[in-house]
């Protein structure tokens, strides 16, 4: 069984500090991890590489440094990486990604199947799971929560959706993302880094994957952004300070004041 | 203090702390209320592959030394040391084989307890035998092709959890400690069966329990190295694993300045924050100081094994006896300036201070130690020529 994850390289949510000027994200000196969603990505793959034998490769487009990421999926137990690095992808959209990224898990050996985080939690559109599985051609579930059985060449999988969940059957090769009920993401392993320390990664271009050049990068992306802005915050506050149990009577004073209650 | 680790070393450290932080924190208080054996970091610690730190490679284990264990060791036992005991137990357990097995035994039994597969324990002490090994009851008897073992042994850590014994029986009870022999003995094998958990003052997450043997039978091949070198294997396995010790101890009052750190900083009396007051902050000095220096000991101790000197007795015994020193008196200082909260089961301190006596007993009192040291003393003044 041959599984290909899809992984991103994101500044550490718990570090990020917006422009007020200019309303994007501070990225110099903000750490950069693997994409928390892609964890539980990588879990299952290695669990179902466990389970029914075969191998887990990684895949990112990114700058060179997002080699990084690709060691720490192989500390969590992936056997190989592809690393797909150009100038030319630069300012690519969900579209563009997706694009390329199809192209780069087409080079791989047959898949069985290919697993994504939902989201990246920099960009948040839980579009390039969808967007993949549309290049690469294959059927796709969204929000797995559960692989309840893999047999024959087909997946039973439980989804999860607002209000519950849906159980979907699948055949393979396919395309799923993952939600964090899935599983707990493993430790990595020591072999595992040091296996990643040694790894000699080749970044792929886009002539080598066979991109064409107006479907890559900014040329190739469709979204324009018009305006980034942080929601202005809301002047009139009232800050209660005290006692808790003060500030819980003075809170519910309040409360029936403005006829809330 | 930087000690400058290799990178690997650094790795070992990293990994080791992450797990301890954000898997052994969380459920430390209740593991110790509950009493319960923490399997699922076993678990954890097994897939990290940090059960083989101390095997060769050709054995499945990573390859490193006593250093590298040691390492690992500390930064678990800076959250607990009751999970940290039952991890090094297991190395107890190993060293044994490691160090007098057969190519076989190696083969079969090194590579499950460096996969954490399999867990490992020593089986020494017995009621009326710790220190004095040469006072060990339990038998052995060869009939036939198999060694028939009777007897007690107390105290096991790791005990009725482990799968792997390294057990200590007298095969010629007229020699004394020159008729002791060294047994594995598997969990599950007819006759050995095991006493009740054993209530304790701290380290109430690790096993302790008899081991109790009534005509077990095992294969003669079970036996480490020849009959008559049971003290022996016993008295290397240890000479190897006391700097083990010598890290918890590190790791328990490293994990206790801490926790009373942060509190010094936070809690306010007399209008100010207590650590600004000197009678604190002098406090703090000495149970760093002493701690750093305890530190210092066990890592150059355990740095020295690793180069296989013919005799490492003394500085052994010198790393566990220091450092576990160090850490009843600073988990007594940290409670002492945490006051009232300190005392609380609400804070770990109080755990701490529980957890660090076991350090002065096990593997040999700090007496004992005082003992080893004091032979070498002895020995090495006589040898020196005038």
């Amino acid at each position: 069984m041959n599984i290909a994850v899809c992984v991103k390289q994101v500044p550490d949510a718990s570090e990020v500090k917006i422009d007020k000027a200019t309303g994007t994200m501070v990225r110099e000196g903000v750490p950069a991890i693997l994409n928390p969603f892609d964890a539980y990505a990588v879990e299952e793959a290695v669990r179902l590489k466990e389970k029914h034998g075969g191998k887990v490769f990684a895949v990112t487009m990114g700058p060179p440094q997002a080699g990084e990421v690709l060691r720490h999926v192989v500390a969590m137990g992936a056997d190989d990486v592809m690393l797909i690095s150009d100038r030319a992808f630069a300012g690519a959209d969900t579209w563009a990604t997706s694009y390329t990224l199809g192209l780069g898990l087409k080079k791989l050996v047959p898949l069985d199947l290919v697993i994504c985080g939902k989201q990246a939690i920099d960009g948040d559109t839980a579009q390039v799971g969808p967007g993949v599985a549309e290049n690469l051609g294959l059927p796709f579930i969204a929000y797995v929560r559960k692989i309840v059985d893999m047999s024959d060449g087909r997946m039973k999988v439980e989804r999860l959706i607002e209000d519950g969940y849906e159980v979907v059957e699948v055949s393979l090769p396919a395309v799923i993302t993952v939600v964090k009920e899935i599983n707990a993401p493993r430790m990595p392993s020591l072999k595992g880094k040091m296996k990643a320390k040694s790894l000699d990664i080749k970044p792929l271009s886009a002539e080598a994957i066979g991109a064409e050049a107006e479907k890559i990068g900014l040329v190739g992306s469709p979204t324009k952004v018009m305006k980034v802005f942080s929601p202005p915050s809301k002047g009139n506050r009232e800050r209660i300070d005290g006692a808790p149990q003060e500030q819980a009577a003075r809170l519910a004073e309040k409360l029936r004041e403005m006829k809330v209650i | 203090m930087d000690y400058f680790l290799t990178d690997t070393q650094t790795e070992i450290q990293n990994l080791a702390r992450r797990i301890a932080q954000e898997k052994v924190k969380p459920v430390r208080a209740e593991l110790d209320e509950k009493e319960e054996f923490p399997w699922e970091i076993m678990n954890i610690l097994a897939k990290a592959d940090l059960f083989g730190l101390y095997i060769p490679e050709e054995y499945g284990g990573f390859g490193g030394g006593a250093f590298e264990n040691c390492l690992a060791v500390e930064e678990l036992s800076r959250v607990c040391i009751g999970v940290s005991v039952s991890f090094a137990a297991s190395g107890l357990g190993a060293y044994p084989i490691l160090l007098f097995g057969s190519d076989e035994q190696k083969k079969k039994y090194l590579s499950q307890i460096a996969s954490g597969r399999r867990l490992a324990a020593f089986g020494l002490t017995e009621a009326g035998a710790g220190s004095d090994a040469g006072g060990t009851r339990t038998t052995a008897v060869l009939d036939g092709n198999e060694y028939v073992i009777n007897g007690t042994k107390q105290w096991i850590t790791n005990g009725g959890e482990a799968e792997i014994y390294t057990v200590i029986a007298m095969t010629n009870p007229a020699r004394g400690s020159r008729g002791a022999s060294a047994f594995i003995v598997e969990k599950g094998t007819p006759g050995f069966s095991f006493g009740k958990k054993e209530k304790k003052m701290g380290i109430r997450s690790s096993a302790t329990r008899e081991l109790i043997f009534d005509n077990c039978r095992v294969p003669r091949e079970n036996l480490l190295g020849k009959e008559g070198m049971g003290f022996l294997v016993a008295m290397k396995t240890l000479d190897k694993s006391r700097p083990g010790i010598g890290s918890q101890a590190v790791g328990l009052a490293q994990g206790a300045i801490d926790e009373c750190v942060e509190y010094a900083r936070e809690r306010r009396q007399f209008d100010q924050p207590i650590i600004s007051f000197q009678a604190i902050q002098h406090m703090l000095a000495d149970m760093c100081t002493q701690t750093e220096a305890a530190r210092a000991l066990v890592y150059a101790v355990a740095k020295f094994i690793d180069s296989d000197p013919k005799d490492v007795s003394k500085a052994s015994a010198m790393a566990k006896l220091f450092a576990s020193d160090v850490a009843m008196k600073v988990t007594v200082d940290a409670v002492q300036i945490m006051g009232g909260y300190g005392y609380m089961r609400e804070y770990p301190v109080e755990k701490m201070m529980r957890d660090a006596k076991i350090l002065q007993i096990y593997e040999g009192t700090n007496q004992i130690q005082r003992n080893v040291i004091g032979a070498a003393i002895i020995k090495e003044a006589a040898g020196k020529k005038k």
